[in-house]
């Protein structure tokens, strides 16, 4: 599966210089630095206001940066910034090399159209255009994110929230990207069906050697699917390391109070 | 030859900012070394700081100050300071901890909980599932529960699957925090051939057992852990 000595050797596949983002009077990320590896999961971890959704947005080239650069090598092994990238480069990203899982499943998903569909419209973005291989793939992925290849006709609307979860999931890695960008993907499911949304994200992420960025508030969520973590606060990033150190031995006031304040089931 | 594990003048404070920063001192100059084929057990009352050695050791808990030299591959590496995704690789390929407790991922059934590490390093399922399963019925795992989660399972039987998950590999270099806590006499005597058989492999441990007999039975060499004893 991961090849070691790729590991080890490989070159950094995002690289984010002295980010910042100011709105207004508001600092909302302040200098945050950081490389991530193929393969690797990062977690974003800290309280709503902290400054974690904003990082996601400039990191994945949403959101315009006040200062600093995030620079992304890519498929040729040349690192870009982000900033300077055309208009086809930056559409290969969001369409086939980067994913985006939202919170909300309605925000990445076509709510109205089929399953199917939701999870072909990828690949005919990126030229697939034979049907019956493109409807081969899409039941392939229903069966690999556990959603009854029966349903492939049905539009998301009809899915549980759970399954929307899921079926968005598979809607991301069709494409086989190499990085993908989670915003709380387990926020809003109760926990037996987010037990299980873990237990695939993990396997997935690790089957595909996906490099990962993951924002969430839970910090079991960032012990269960990541290797590194960074903790937020007031913008910056007050703490970060390997997670079960961090988790295990936090060492900012801040981070022990987020640790401590975790309550046992 | 050069030592598996070398330990040199390690320190280690916490510091708890909730309880208006009041330093806790827990180990200060801490140095052993430990060579292949030897199995060493840390000794000292509770509280002396024995599983933060073996965290430290693990990077699982960060040093203030000192060295963990760690033999990966070939070379030395020196915990203390190694990158995070270093850390991965020396804990994927030469460090395995097997600790005192369990933490189970929901839904992942027994057998796959224990031949994990072996997928991980590239070994096709089938393969891993067979010595999970040799390795579950020495332990006396009943086979109708290896497709089960270990969740639900009792003290013992968890503490069963994780020496189970821990032994699997082929590490050079195995930590032990308890192995034997909460099992009977015969799951002990399983322990204790397991680690016999990982010595003659070649392999560098250490342990903490607080069974007099079993320590007796596992131990080349003890450390005493109260001369690390931080000055508080």
């Amino acid at each position: 599966m991961v090849d070691q000595a790729a590991l080890e050797n490989d070159q950094p596949l995002l690289v984010a210089t002295s980010l910042s983002k100011s709105f207004g009077r508001i600092a909302a990320c302040r200098d945050v630095s950081f490389s991530l590896y193929p393969g690797e999961v990062l977690a974003i971890v800290g309280e709503s206001g902290s400054g974690k959704s904003t990082l996601l947005q400039l990191l994945s080239g949403q959101l315009a940066a006040s200062g600093g650069h995030v620079s992304y090598r890519m498929r040729d092994g040349v690192a870009r910034d982000l900033a300077s990238l055309g208009e086809a480069e930056r559409r290969f990203l969001y369409r086939t090399d980067w994913g985006f899982v939202h919170q909300d499943p309605a925000q990445g998903l076509r709510m109205a159209v089929s399953a199917g569909a939701n999870v072909g419209e990828r690949l005919m973005a990126v030229g697939w255009n034979h049907y019956g291989r493109i409807r081969e793939t899409a039941s392939d992925w229903l069966t690999r994110v556990e959603i009854d290849t029966a349903r492939i006709d049905d539009a998301p609307r009809t899915y549980s929230g759970g399954m929307r979860q899921r079926l968005q999931i598979a809607r991301n890695l069709v494409t086989e990207p190499r990085l993908v960008f989670m915003d709380e993907p387990t926020g809003g499911l109760d926990v037996s069906v987010q037990a299980r949304l873990l237990d695939l994200l993990r396997s997935l992420v690790a089957e595909l050697n996906l490099a990962v960025i993951i924002v969430t508030h839970d910090l079991a969520v960032a012990r269960l699917l990541s290797h590194r973590v960074m903790v937020m606060k007031g913008g910056r990033v007050i703490e970060a390391g390997l997670t079960d150190q961090v988790l295990d031995d936090p060492r900012e006031p801040y981070t022990q109070l987020l640790v401590s304040s975790i309550l046992p089931p | 030859m050069t030592a598996m594990i070398d330990v040199t003048d390690a320190n280690k404070t916490f510091t708890m900012h909730l309880q208006g920063g009041i330093e806790l001192p827990v180990v200060s100059g801490v140095t052993f070394q430990v060579n292949a084929s030897e199995c060493v057990v840390l000794s000292g009352p509770s509280g002396a700081g024995k599983s933060s050695i073996l965290k430290m050791v693990f990077g699982n808990y960060r040093c203030d100050s000192g060295r963990i030299g760690i033999r990966h591959r070939g070379a030395v590496i020196d915990l203390a300071s190694a990158e995070p995704r270093q850390i991965l690789n020396v804990r994927r390929s030469t460090i395995g901890y097997v600790s005192q407790f369990l933490r189970a991922v929901p839904r992942v059934a027994t057998i796959d909980v224990v031949a994990e590490p072996l997928i991980v390093n590239g070994m096709p399922r089938t393969d891993a599932q067979q010595r999970a399963g040799n390795l579950l019925r020495r332990l006396n795992i009943p086979e109708r529960l290896w497709q089960l989660p270990p969740a639900t399972f009792s003290g013992g039987e968890q503490q069963r699957v994780n020496i189970a998950r821990g032994f699997i590999s082929d590490l050079p270099i195995l930590l032990l925090d308890e192995p034997t806590a909460s099992l009977d006499a015969a799951n002990r005597a399983v322990v204790v051939e397991l680690v016999a058989e990982k010595k003659r492999q070649g392999v560098a441990m250490v342990a903490i057992v607080h069974d007099d007999e079993i320590r007796h039975l596992i131990a080349d060499r003890i450390v005493d852990v109260t001369s690390f004893a931080a000055a508080a």
